[in-house]
């Protein structure tokens, strides 16, 4: 059971958020930043005093399932409550009977810094009654065991729709709007939907490159980089194959809506830049994505056909020239290779070119983007 | 061949092994990439600021890292993914990597040894040069700052496995790095004297030191001194004088 626990915490990833930085797992204090000020996780070590030691395991399954807190009060949705609702009771008293067995740390909680009126609690009632659904998955009869294994995963413990749909203006996920994607706020980084054929959709994909991705954090179609890299370091890796590839079922069998794509090449800011942003490409990135834009394997990601450089949104491959990047470093990929930052060399005219030049070259459908959309990005936050 | 080199052949053809069943069949024939499988390859996100082989570059404040024994290497590595020593773009390349790679990494610049840089010529005046040449050979009894040569070597090319050599560093690095430890704004599991030294040291004498610093001639042999080859003149685990 204890084992089981685990696996399933690190499923759930309860450590990024419970943890700071090389510090003591479960101590919490993580800072984490939102449009209504700082929230800091509490301690869920089993300190009896500053962490759950007292707590039961009905207390920690009523928490986890409702969405209050061990006296009652409503959550912030930041603990995602609305995805482990959807987790079994035996699989929550597994994660509870793991925690208990972690070294107890003695660490009081910080209390969180919101602005008027976010520090009302009460206010969160509007919120739950738009976007909480309170209730443990239920199989979609129609589909196969190991699609719904993969659903429970990614929509339960996974908690993958909190990044990965649109935020609204209260911070929660939209459920209309689920695994349609969107910008993280504070974090400038967009998380892709995940609906087959759309934006990032994995429709076209392989079952193995959607594994891979998952679990090595490469594959033939592209690598993971920035918050996508710490879910991967801190818990896909750790999944078992089965569990990675009943998500990558799941994930690929999203229903999809298909975009109406047309080339940008020819757009008259497209044709300005391109000739600057091709001779950069040449000089800067041929040497590890190909000279057309074919990467090499899971070594180099390509970026011809890479949906993830040509949605609408265009702040994450501007993010990657800026501040370059290691995959995370996994069990299935202990050494991955590495791009390199140019927020150092390029101008924001430079980086708008060669960025406007991968999105529309090679076939690419991106739109072409201008030095003022790279500015902004330069003092976005790398933690 | 030393066991260890022995081992480190062993690991690597091991790791070799385990990579060509992991690459890909497919893209390898097709892609114009010519990079080789090689550590040298890995560390191309680095290069651009450290240099190619890390000699340090055109930029003030990005030091050379050639030639710095592994274990200090190392030691900085941790401590920017770790958060103990601060430069955001450096924590954000490593915050996702394995200590087996990061020793990779260190070791991989610790045996480089490329030419060092051709140094700005420090505009200090001759009494400024004079005080960083005192500290750098005797430091100064009266106030307790021990000689940096006692523990970054006669030589000042470091001691291994976790002091560093001093030259090949501009006058901006080593004061920005002696600010940073005097304020605690440097640190790192491996417990060290520089903060205690530099409470002891005025800004005029950082500013002296590390102009003087600057301005010393490549060393004759830059490899670091062998571990224990000198006594230190404080016990850097605990910070106390021997
Ligand atoms: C995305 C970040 C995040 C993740 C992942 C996360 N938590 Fe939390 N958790 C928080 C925050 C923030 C709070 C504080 C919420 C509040 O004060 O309303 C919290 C609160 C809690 C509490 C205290 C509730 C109370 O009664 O005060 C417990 C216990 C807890 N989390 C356990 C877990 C466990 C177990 C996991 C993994 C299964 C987990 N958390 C995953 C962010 C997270
Ligand atoms: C902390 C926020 C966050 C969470 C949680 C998260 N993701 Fe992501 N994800 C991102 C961001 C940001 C990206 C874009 C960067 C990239 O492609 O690596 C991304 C990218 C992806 C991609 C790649 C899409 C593409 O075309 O390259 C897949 C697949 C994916 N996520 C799946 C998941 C799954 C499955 C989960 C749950 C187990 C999950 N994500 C949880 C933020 C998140
Ligand atoms: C030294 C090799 C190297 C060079 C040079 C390089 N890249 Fe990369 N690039 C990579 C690697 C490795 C990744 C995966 C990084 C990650 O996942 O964090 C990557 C990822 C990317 C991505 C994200 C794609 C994805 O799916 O992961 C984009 C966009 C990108 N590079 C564009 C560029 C551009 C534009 C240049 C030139 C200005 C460039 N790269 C130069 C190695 C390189
Ligand atoms: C954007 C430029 C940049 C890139 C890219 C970069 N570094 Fe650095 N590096 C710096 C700067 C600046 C410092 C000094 C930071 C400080 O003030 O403490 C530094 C310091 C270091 C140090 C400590 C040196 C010493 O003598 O104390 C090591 C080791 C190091 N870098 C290794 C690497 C490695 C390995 C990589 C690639 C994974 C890398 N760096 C990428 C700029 C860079
Ligand atoms: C008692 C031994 C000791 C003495 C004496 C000493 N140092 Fe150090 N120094 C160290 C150690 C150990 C480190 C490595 C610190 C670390 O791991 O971060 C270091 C690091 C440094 C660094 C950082 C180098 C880099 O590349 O970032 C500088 C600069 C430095 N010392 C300058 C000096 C100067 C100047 C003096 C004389 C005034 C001096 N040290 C005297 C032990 C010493």
């Amino acid at each position: 059971m204890v084992a089981r626990g685990e696996y399933l915490a690190r499923a759930s990833d309860c450590i990024a958020c419970h943890s700071k930085p090389g510090e003591r797992p479960f101590a919490g204090g993580r800072p984490m930043v939102t449009p209504f000020g700082t929230l800091y996780s509490p301690n869920i070590s089993p300190d009896r005093d500053t962490g759950i030691g007292a707590w039961t395991a009905d207390e920690f399954y009523k928490m986890m399932h409702t969405g209050r807190s061990r006296s009652g009060e409503l959550l912030y949705p930041a603990m995602p409550f609305t995805a482990y609702t959807k987790m079994s009771r035996t699989d929550v008293d597994a994660i509870f009977a793991y925690l208990k067995t972690v070294p107890a740390i003695r660490q009081p909680n910080r209390p969180h810094a919101l602005r008027f009126p976010y520090n009302d609690r009460k206010l969160l009632l509007g919120w739950r009654a738009l976007y909480f659904t309170e209730g443990e998955y239920q199989p979609n009869p129609a589909k196969s065991k190991e699609w719904n294994r993969g659903a429970y995963l990614a929509e339960g413990p996974g908690h993958c729709s909190m990044c990965h749909t649109p935020i609204n203006a209260l911070g929660g996920s939209s459920r209309s709007a689920a695994y349609e994607g969107g910008l993280i706020p504070m974090q400038d980084w967009y998380a892709p939907s995940l609906t087959s054929n759309r934006e990032a959709g994995l429709g076209e994909w392989s079952i193995e490159e959607i594994s891979d991705l998952l679990q090595a954090g490469v594959s033939e179609r592209g690598a993971v980089y920035g918050p996508m890299a710490e879910v991967v370091h801190n818990s896909l890796q750790y999944m078992s194959d089965a569990d990675i590839r009943a998500m990558a079922v799941y994930l690929k069998d999203l229903p999809g809506s298909t975009p109406p794509a047309s080339s940008h090449a020819q757009d008259a800011e497209a044709l300005r830049l391109n000739p600057l942003g091709k001779k950069i490409y040449a000089n800067q990135c041929a040497s590890c994505h190909g000279t057309r834009g074919e990467g090499r394997g899971r070594d180099f990601p390509p970026l011809a056909g890479n949906q993830s450089i040509q949605m609408d949104s265009p702040v994450n491959p501007i993010r990657m020239v800026l501040n370059g990047g290691y995959p995370p470093g996994t069990l299935r990929n202990p050494r991955p290779y590495g791009m390199p930052p140019f927020a150092q060399d390029l101008s924001d005219e430079e980086v708008a070119a060669v960025v406007t030049y991968i999105r529309t070259t090679w076939g690419n459908r991106g739109t072409p983007i201008t030095d003022r959309d790279v500015n902004a990005l330069r003092s976005a936050p790398l933690d | 061949m030393t066991v260890k080199a022995m081992r480190d052949r062993i690991l690597r053809a091991v790791f070799a092994f385990s990579l060509c069943s992991f690459a890909s069949a497919t893209f390898a024939q097709t892609s114009s990439v010519t990079l080789p499988d090689s550590i040298d390859t890995r560390v191309m996100a680095c290069t651009g600021c450290h240099g190619a082989r890390g000699e340090g570059s055109h930029d003030d404040y990005y030091p050379r890292l050639a030639g710095k024994p592994a274990g200090y290497l190392y030691n900085q590595l941790a401590a920017f993914r770790n958060g103990q020593r601060k430069y955001a773009p450096m924590t954000y390349l490593l915050e996702y990597l394995p200590d087996s790679y990061l020793h990779e990494m260190a070791q991989y610049f610790a045996a480089q040894q490329p030419p060092f840089p051709k140094m700005p010529t420090p505009t200090a005046s001759p009494q400024v040069m004079a005080l960083g040449k005192k500290l750098t050979n005797e430091g100064d009894k009266a106030r307790d700052i021990p000689a940096c040569i006692a523990c970054h070597g006669a030589s000042l090319t470091g001691v291994s496995p976790n002091i560093p050599g001093l030259l090949g560093l501009r006058a901006k690095y080593i004061s920005a790095q002696l600010g940073a430890s005097r304020y605690g704004a440097r640190g790192s599991d491996h417990p060290n004297c520089m903060q205690k030294i530099t409470h002891r040291m005025t800004d005029s004498d950082i500013a002296a030191v590390s102009a003087w610093l600057s301005s010393l001639p490549e060393p004759l042999s830059p490899a670091p001194a062998t571990e224990g080859s000198l006594p230190l003149a404080l016990t850097c685990g605990t910070g106390e004088p021997k």
